[in-house]
């Protein structure tokens, strides 16, 4: 048997055109007679339009057109996760406004022009007229009786009101009956997903075929054409999605925004394609944000540390509008993860969604479960302060033991394998913590201040199965398909509806392929993110390509094997039980030399001209997997930083992360989706944050106001695993994408408390910035601190 | 305006707008679409491009003031089909996942070990301070530096 390429960090095949300037991006494509579009923004938070006044715009040099609302022919922007039971009411949301804008950037009007500047230029031509209204940027604020209201019909602003619970009587019991109880506010800040390249679009219409072709920085090429085709009527048969090169998403780029029904809508309008690219400025006001919480919640637990009960009554921000996949994120993807790593008998969920005058917010790397993870363990350290026990040990105490094959936690999940005490165990070995705890008290009589965060976590992903996803409201499947097929000569082509965008599948997928059919991996080719040449998947984000697409791939691969089975049998004269396989060749039992290998089966099935009875000529699988469950990766992080007290900066000076995935295809790319994870994790500590103005102008509008993390805020980050496999995947992977940005923040949050400790400061609001830090010590010292 | 500018070794002479950003310069009139823009504010640095040798950010000239001048592009980096070090090394140490913010970081990289050839750690994380990656965390960068750094 030949070494398995499974396992082995093999190089990308991704990057030698990634590095070399050859990829390509939506906004490097040209066309013959290419228009742009440019947006015409609204610079208020809440007003209602008196007037637009187009005519010095319409004679600006290069314009080609000019449009408002009032001359779209377009479908209201849908929202796609109609979350059940929470009286979930979803606003129309027309792609330009035409009485009330309700949000910094929603869009007004639109500019076509021969030339980029010229459109801009056109655009500020534009006149329009505003009654400015009252608006509200806080989720909790904007639920109160007197507050702007954003809809009519929407009282409150309140979208939805949702709830999810092991049992109110018992909640409430052991609420009642604890020896302890810990509460906390959490704002979980506002986050910008700022993936690297802008959203851009490119909608060509074919006036000849009747057909409409869009390249779109999209995750999910094949969501996309769903909703572009309901928005604008074209039949999805001749509505075609391409994602080409995608610089990033992190969720930014799974919904479907008005800016594309714009683009496909004027070109079909004017017949010529249309290219519209966003600046760093516009994604920062219009694609969506992540986070935004405003959470109460509370551990109810005993004197030794047992805990009883976590409950949560969270304010989630939507934004003006509801954005594709919103009201999922801060339900289904975070009220249904309080219980973390823990068993815990009784758990509450509670979400207000809560409409305000402000970007839309939507699934952001992680998408729920970053905040889960971070009231659970920000929980678990209050606790242990409270009870003046280890934080270490009161995990320990309270953590799921080992399981291989399903763990029910009391609110309904059932995980599918988890080891935490191994992972919580391997990653303290690599950190002397009685030592380091000797050294912080040391540290403390010289007035330094050194603190340690460990987080022991589990998270969901890979969704799910598509019976959940129907019962839960998502308004599609969660199944992922493959087409695996031999070219006569031998060469592997594999076609998956999955859409990466920088997490490498291209080499992990035709690794999977290389070990299940015995190919050089060279031979194999992963193609993908066309509406028109990939079979129908659901896209790419929450961890999913691998845990559900990579099944699909492996399904389908197993059925070529099969066939070339029976057909190498055929050919060997000899019966299909009789024949083994390895190492890429099928060969008669007991008679090692009479073989032939997969590529000969192939060619020979495809050229047909010797099939065994009843068999297609061709080398060719499609397989449609559906999950059974979601897969549950987890794992134990440590964070040690020094504050320096006479600035208030953080210096993260250790980070470990020991994280489960199961068994990894490629190691070097799961540690680089691991850093990165960690780095946006780490960032919405120290650094990231949005700020709107309490007229609801963004104040974060640039990159020059928004702090995006950078090279020299991070140590070397000290990455381990350990190898759970999730007992029902083909081949036991979990997802990796969202770990390291579910996990890091608290741990670097708890790390930065404990440090302060000394001083009494049992939190702060996000971003930990020097400013911040300094004046809450300030402030307790003021108040006789140390 | 009338421009005239070596881009990777080859003489272009253009009309352009006086305001016209070398980036769109690069992209738009030449078609050297390796050179992303990533920002509107010089802070990303996924525009980094050579000029007259030292890295500048495409975003923040203008196409007339590379006239008369040699600006090298990622498309330009490559010699007689092999890769430089720092675009090998890249690829060796996984220090790209999207690709996106990685020709400006292999430009501006570039440019910082030409002036420090044996960087520590520290001064490779400050030397990137001006480039931002969303997807790689820096660690594979900073090690894809430190290794082009013992191949140059």
């Amino acid at each position: 048997m030949a070494t398995r390429i499974f396992g082995s960090g093999i190089k990308r095949r991704e990057d030698p055109r990634l590095i070399t300037g050859k990829a390509r991006y939506t906004d490097d494509f040209q066309m013959a007679g290419m228009v742009h579009m440019v947006v015409v923004r609204s610079p208020h938070a809440h007003a209602r339009i008196t007037s637009i006044d187009t005519s010095a715009a319409r004679g600006a040099p290069g314009v080609v057109a000019v449009f408002t609302g009032h001359d779209l022919k377009l479908g209201a922007i849908p929202c796609a996760w109609l979350v059940p039971g929470s009286d979930l009411k979803v606003p129309a949301h027309p792609a330009l406004a035409t009485e009330t804008v309700r949000y910094v950037g929603d869009g007004v009007a639109m500019i076509i022009a021969t030339d980029r500047y010229l459109a801009q230029d056109a655009a500020d031509l534009v006149q329009v007229t505003y009654e400015v209204l009252p608006a509200v940027v806080n989720p909790e604020t904007s639920t109160k009786e007197g507050s702007p209201q954003l809809f009519p019909e929407i009282a409150n602003n309140v979208a939805f009101h949702w709830v999810a619970s092991s049992g109110d009587d018992g909640v409430n019991q052991a609420f009642a009956e604890a020896e302890v109880v810990v509460k906390e506010r959490i704002v979980q800040q506002r986050l910008l997903p700022t993936a690297m390249e802008p959203r851009a679009v490119l909608a060509q219409w074919d006036k000849y075929a009747e057909e409409l072709t869009v390249y779109s920085t999209t995750q999910n090429p094949h969501i996309a054409r769903f909703i572009l085709s309901g928005v604008t009527g074209v039949p999805e048969h001749k509505l075609r999605v391409i994602a080409p090169e995608v610089g990033g998403g992190f969720g930014s780029k799974i919904p479907v925004y008005a800016d594309e029904a714009l683009a496909a809508w004027a070109s079909m309008k004017l017949g010529v394609p249309v290219k519209w690219a966003e600046t760093r400025s516009e994604n920062y006001q219009v694609t969506i944000h992540g986070r935004d919480h405003v959470e109460y919640v509370e551990m109810a637990a005993t004197k030794e540390g047992k805990v009883t009960a976590i409950r949560g009554t969270v304010y989630a921000g939507l934004g003006a509008y509801i954005s594709t996949a919103a009201p999922g994120v801060p339900t289904i993807l975070h009220g249904l993860m309080y219980s973390g790593a823990y068993a815990i008998p009784h758990i509450r969920a509670e979400t207000f969604g809560v409409l305000t005058n402000t970007t839309p917010v939507d699934a952001y790397r992680g998408a729920g479960r970053p905040e889960a993870t971070f009231l659970v363990e920000r929980l678990m350290d209050r606790l242990a302060h409270t009870l003046n026990m280890d934080p270490v040990a009161l995990r320990r105490k309270n953590l799921i033991p080992p399981f291989e094959n399903g763990y029910t936690v009391a609110i309904g999940l059932t995980y599918d394998s988890g080891n935490y005490e191994a992972a919580l165990a391997k990653a303290l070995g690599m950190f002397d913590y009685e030592g380091f705890r000797r050294e912080q008290a040391a540290a403390r009589q010289q007035g330094r201040y050194l603190g340690i965060g460990v987080t022991t976590y589990s998270e969901c992903c890979g969704l799910g199965p598509s019976q959940v996803a129907g019962a839960v409201g998502f308004q599609g499947g969660l199944w992922e398909s493959a087409i695996v097929r031999f070219s006569p000569a031998g060469k592997v082509q594999a076609l998956i509806g999955a859409s990466p965008h920088g997490q490498g599948e291209e080499t992990t997928f035709a690794q999977i392929i290389a070990d299940e059919l015995g190919v050089p991996v060279d031979d194999v080719e992963i193609a993908h993110g066309d509406t028109n040449r990939s079979p129908m998947g659901w896209g790419s984000y929450g961890s999913r390509t691998t845990p559900v697409g990579g099944a699909a791939l492996v399904t389908a691969a197993r059925k070529i094997k099969e066939k070339a089975r029976a057909m190498a049998a055929h050919l060997l004269e000899a019966a299909t039980e009789d024949i083994e396989y390895g190492d890429g060749k099928f060969f008669v039992r007991g008679a090692p030399d009479r073989f032939k290998s997969i590529q000969e089966a192939a060619l020979m099935a495809t050229l047909a001209w010797n099939l065994p009875a009843g068999m297609e000529p061709g080398m060719e699988a499609s397989a449609f997997y559906d999950p059974p469950n979601f897969v549950y990766p987890f794992g134990t992080h440590i964070a040690v930083v020094e504050v320096n007290p006479a600035t208030g900066q953080v210096d993260l000076q250790r980070y470990i992360a020991v994280d489960d995935c199961g068994p990894q295809i490629n190691p070097m790319i799961v540690e680089g989706q691991i850093h990165g994870g960690l780095v946006q994790g780490i960032g919405q500590v120290l650094c990231e944050g949005v700020v709107y103005d309490d007229q609801g102008q963004l104040l974060t509008g640039t990159m020059m106001d928004y702090a995006m993390p950078r090279a020299d805020m991070f140590p070397t980050f000290e990455i381990e695993s350990t190898v759970t496999p999730s007992p029902h995947h083909p081949i036991g992977v979990k997802g990796v994408g969202e770990t390291g940005a579910i996990a890091s923040t608290p741990t670097v949050y708890n790390a930065v408390i404990d440090a302060l400790q000394p001083f009494g400061i049992e939190q702060m609001e996000m971003p930990l910035t020097a400013p911040r830090v300094w004046k809450a010590i300030q402030d307790a010292r003021a108040k006789g601190g140390q | 305006m009338k421009v005239t500018v070596t881009v990777n070794g080859t003489r272009y002479e253009r009309e352009v707008e006086s305001r016209m950003l070398l980036v769109h310069f690069l992209r738009e009139e030449l078609g050297l679409t390796g050179t992303n823009i990533g920002c509107d504010t010089s802070q990303c640095g996924a525009c980094t491009v050579h000029m007259d040798g030292k890295s500048v950010k495409s975003c923040a000239v203008l196409a007339v003031q590379a006239d008369g001048r040699e600006v090298t592009t990622i498309e330009g980096l490559a010699q007689d089909g092999t890769l430089h070090p720092l675009q090998a090394a890249f690829w060796e140490k996984h220090g790209l996942q999207c690709g996106y913010c990685t020709p400006g970081m292999i430009m501006a990289g570039s440019a910082f070990l030409r002036d420090h050839p044996h960087p520590t750690d520290e001064e490779i994380r400050h030397g990137l301070e001006g480039n931002i990656c969303r997807c790689t965390g820096y660690q594979n960068i900073v090690a894809a530096m430190k290794s082009a750094a013992e191949n140059m």
